[in-house]
């Protein structure tokens, strides 16, 4: 069967059942009866006065009666710094068990260590919204048993809701916990700010172990998970690697093409109509992204504007931002710098959001639903305004979907931005290697040679181009690229699926075959 | 105007996309000498295939008493780029051997109306003294710009942030090029990380006369621009002086007042000069007066 991008949908896939193919945005949730919740909270129990201390974490997951076949999830808030997971699955593969969902928020370089698990069929099955790396290669080559899922943040909180992802065992690390498992990422010597991807694993986890190198009195004051959904928890030296898990403040780019496109891009949403007083921003965490804020923050200054609130992902450029008084508070789901983390302590109006709350396109308060303005990355852009953020040049897993497509699909202007072309490579094709987040939910990509608005959107065209923005065709731009990079040969892809792309109403919006060789 | 050096192609592909006036493809000083060949001639094929859109472009050659500035002039001319920049121009008789090759050249190629113009760079101490010549010795120079680095270098002091050493030379070139309705540019500020000492200098240079600046790294465009570009209430200011003054002109009226302040041709003239920068189009107003 055909998705509505027209990819090629397997209508069964061995390992997950019968597969929806991706219809529009919003068609599926709105038009489609809800989805059942398949997913109800494990009645547990603890004797009074008992303790849920182990001596370490094998001893905890001895607890939890592991078994072949389970699923084990986790929060990726330690990022490239995360020491708790390659552990948990050594101990799991140690005691002999096989046949495991993984399921993370997302994996980082922090998890090439998981490739000989996949290669000898410890883990089977792996939920992620990325996937980088040498981990990302081999299952591009078809090492992993079962195609991949690459969800989106809020599809993950819908996917654990409707039981595609039924976790049995949550191995949650904390940068600070106390004995009952009342824990928090937002001090400690490893602290790490928000700790919002982590809710919907100890809300709904058969069992859950909170692990941290910080032991705190009793009670562990603020905590962000709370005691009741905990199993057992464990001190350990260490939750893995302080320099990587977050580290100093965030600094804008000085690589001047960035510069160049963010400009451009603070310029589109200057002449938005949406740059007003009460206005909402989210902006990704790196390159040109991260350096609109720093236009944007000069213009709001310049024109007195004075927004409403930020989401996301958030800087230290953030913060000052909210420090500034540009912005009234920011909703924090993911914190990416040390000087996040005492702003989500100290500042009442630095709100730490579980991913639920940020993206979950199936409850009434998803933070995207309320967006005005999103800048987005990409790897890859199409003429259809299709971005892709999972696969790269050689068609191999090598990024993440994150909230990209989620807030793409909740923001009154969505802006992409993007150097037109990589090296030898252009960036904007007739068609990218994996649809990530649909073009109808694009609707400005910004380039350096140009910005493209989404035909969908003829008066945002209009008034930026009033206000002497260089609008130019998408199909114009890429024809001038083509013709100063040549268009190169497209990599010959096998015919195994190797990963699902999952958009986030639960729908399949494109697949991922196998490439032969990457090494 | 921001330079970049000839023999770097992913700089020289990217050089439109930056929102500056003019580019500077250099063979000079930002060429090894023994890159001095290859530059020349990815800048022959660069001019020939890369979109600068909007963007002047200038070729800075290397002077003719080099071994490499007249095969620059015979690579670069025939492609007729906006501008050739010629260094360190000393005397009159300098321009004149250039020019002479440069026209030489033209005519080899069958180029009749030739549209390049010229810019000379004064950078040492004797092209200082000698501007006021240099600035009028050839129709096609319409710009002349100051070269800072080298300039301090050959009067033998060191080139500080407050710009002390080369003040009177500034102020000298910028008299020489005003007196011959020539383009005033001013020479490169080094630290790129140092944004408000950029605006400063800017603010300055803009205050004794000068119509742009140098720049070594794009991420100096913006800054320039802000300092030259007229605040809007400047603007709004001068349409009204030169719509006030097509009203009167068209009254037989030459001098006249706004909110009880004479407005005559030298108020007229910096109301012009604020439109140009601003973009506006004169003629525009003139309509707009008349309907």
């Amino acid at each position: 069967m055909k998705n509505a991008l027209g990819v090629e949908i397997p209508e069964y896939i061995e390992g997950f059942g019968e597969l929806k193919p991706f219809r529009g945005v919003w068609k599926s949730i709105i038009e489609d009866e809800a989805p059942a919740t398949n997913i109800s909270r494990t009645l547990k129990a603890k004797k009074p006065h008992t303790s849920k201390l182990c001596d370490n974490l094998e001893a905890a997951i001895k607890k939890c009666n592991p078994f072949d076949g389970m699923t084990v999830t986790f929060h990726h808030h330690l990022r490239g710094g995360d020491g708790v997971l390659m552990q948990t699955i050594k101990i799991l593969d140690e005691m002999g068990i096989k046949d495991i969902t993984l399921a993370s928020s997302s994996l980082t370089s922090a998890h090439d260590g998981l490739v000989p698990y996949v290669e000898k069929g410890m883990i089977t099955k792996i939920f992620s919204s990325g996937i980088r790396g040498r981990l990302g290669e081999i299952i591009s080559m078809g090492k992993l048993k079962y195609p991949a899922i690459i969800h989106s943040h809020g599809g993950r909180v819908r996917d654990f809701l409707t039981g595609r992802i039924k976790p049995d065992l949550s191995v949650l690390a904390a940068s600070a916990a106390d004995e009952e498992g009342n824990a928090t990422g937002s001090h400690g010597p490893s602290a790490f700010g928000s700790m919002g991807y982590a809710d919907i694993d100890a809300r709904y986890s058969k069992n859950v172990i909170i692990v941290t190198d910080n032991l705190v009195d009793y009670p562990c004051v603020p905590s962000t998970v709370r005691q009741h959904f905990i199993d057992y928890v464990v001190k350990v030296d260490s939750i893995g690697d302080a320099s990587k898990i977050a580290s100093g403040t965030t600094r804008i780019t000085t690589s001047p093409m960035d510069l160049r496109i963010a400009r451009i891009a603070a310029n589109v949403i200057e002449h938005s109509g949406l740059f007003k007083d009460g206005m909402s921003f989210q902006v990704g965490a790196g390159g040109a992204s991260l350096a609109v804020a720093k236009f944007l923050r000069e213009d709001m200054k310049r024109k007195d504007i004075k927004g409403s609130f930020m989401i996301g992902g958030v800087t230290s450029y953030g913060v000052d931002m909210l420090n500034e008084g540009l912005f009234q508070a920011i909703f924090d789901v993911q914190s990416f710098d040390a000087a996040v983390s005492s702003s989500v302590l100290n500042n009442p109006n630095h709100i730490e959001i579980t991913c639920d709350q940020y993206a979950n396109p199936n409850n009434c308060g998803s933070m995207t639903n309320k967006l005005d303005v999103v800048v987005l990355g990409a790897l890859e852009v199409d003429v259809d305004f299709n971005v892709n953020v999972i696969t790269g040049s050689s068609g191999e897993i090598r990024g993440a979907s994150g909230g990209h497509s989620d807030t793409a699909s909740g923001a009154n202007l969505t802006v992409v931005v993007c150097p037109s072309f990589r090296g030898r490579l252009p960036i904007v094709k007739d068609r990218v290697h994996t649809v990530v987040t649909p073009g109808e939910s694009v609707d400005v990509i910004v380039t350096e040679r140009g910005v493209c608005v989404n035909p969908s959107k003829p008066n945002l065209a209009a008034a930026l181009i009033k206000a002497g923005v260089k609008v130019v065709d998408i199909k114009d731009l890429k024809e001038k690229v083509d013709a100063m990079t040549g268009i190169p040969a497209e990599k010959e892809l096998g015919d195994k699926i190797v990963a699902l792309v999952e958009y986030r109403d639960g729908t399949i919006i494109d697949v991922i075959y196998n490439v032969e060789n990457l090494s | 105007m921001l330079y970049i050096p000839g023999n770097n192609p992913a700089m020289i592909q990217q050089s439109g996309v930056y929102g500056c006036d003019a580019v500077l493809l250099d063979l000079e000083d930002a060429v090894a000498l023994n890159q001095k060949d290859a530059a020349r001639i990815l800048v022959r094929n660069m001019l020939q295939t890369v979109e600068f859109y909007d963007t002047e472009v200038c070729v800075r050659v290397n002077n003719m008493h080099t071994p490499f500035g007249l095969a620059d002039l015979e690579e670069i001319v025939p492609l007729q780029p906006d501008n050739i920049r010629f260094p360190k121009t000393e005397t009159v008789q300098d321009v004149k051997d250039f020019m002479k090759e440069v026209r030489r050249i033209e005519k080899k190629h069958g180029i009749k109306n030739p549209t390049m113009t010229i810019h000379v760079m004064i950078e040492t101490a004797k092209g200082v003294a000698n501007v006021y010549d240099i600035a009028n010795a050839d129709s096609r120079i319409d710009a002349i710009t100051i070269g800072g680095q080298d300039l301090t270098a050959d009067m033998g002091i060191v080139k500080t942030p407050d710009g002390v050493g080369i003040d009177y030379a500034r102020k000298r070139i910028v008299m020489a090029g005003k007196a011959y309705g020539l383009d005033v540019l001013d020479t490169v500020f080094a630290d790129v990380n140092d944004e408000e000492g950029l605006r400063e200098e800017t603010e300055y240079i803009k205050k004794i006369g000068f119509a742009g600046k140098a720049l070594i790294n794009p991420r100096q465009v913006d800054v320039v621009h802000e300092v030259f570009n007229p605040t809007e209430n400047e603007v709004r200011k001068a349409y009204r002086v030169y719509s006030e003054f097509i009203r009167n002109k068209n009254a037989g009226i030459g001098v006249f007042a706004i909110d009880g302040k004479m407005v005559d041709a030298p108020v007229v003239q910096r109301a012009i000069t604020v439109l140009e920068y601003a973009n506006i189009d004169l003629k525009e107003i003139e309509k707009s007066v008349a309907s």
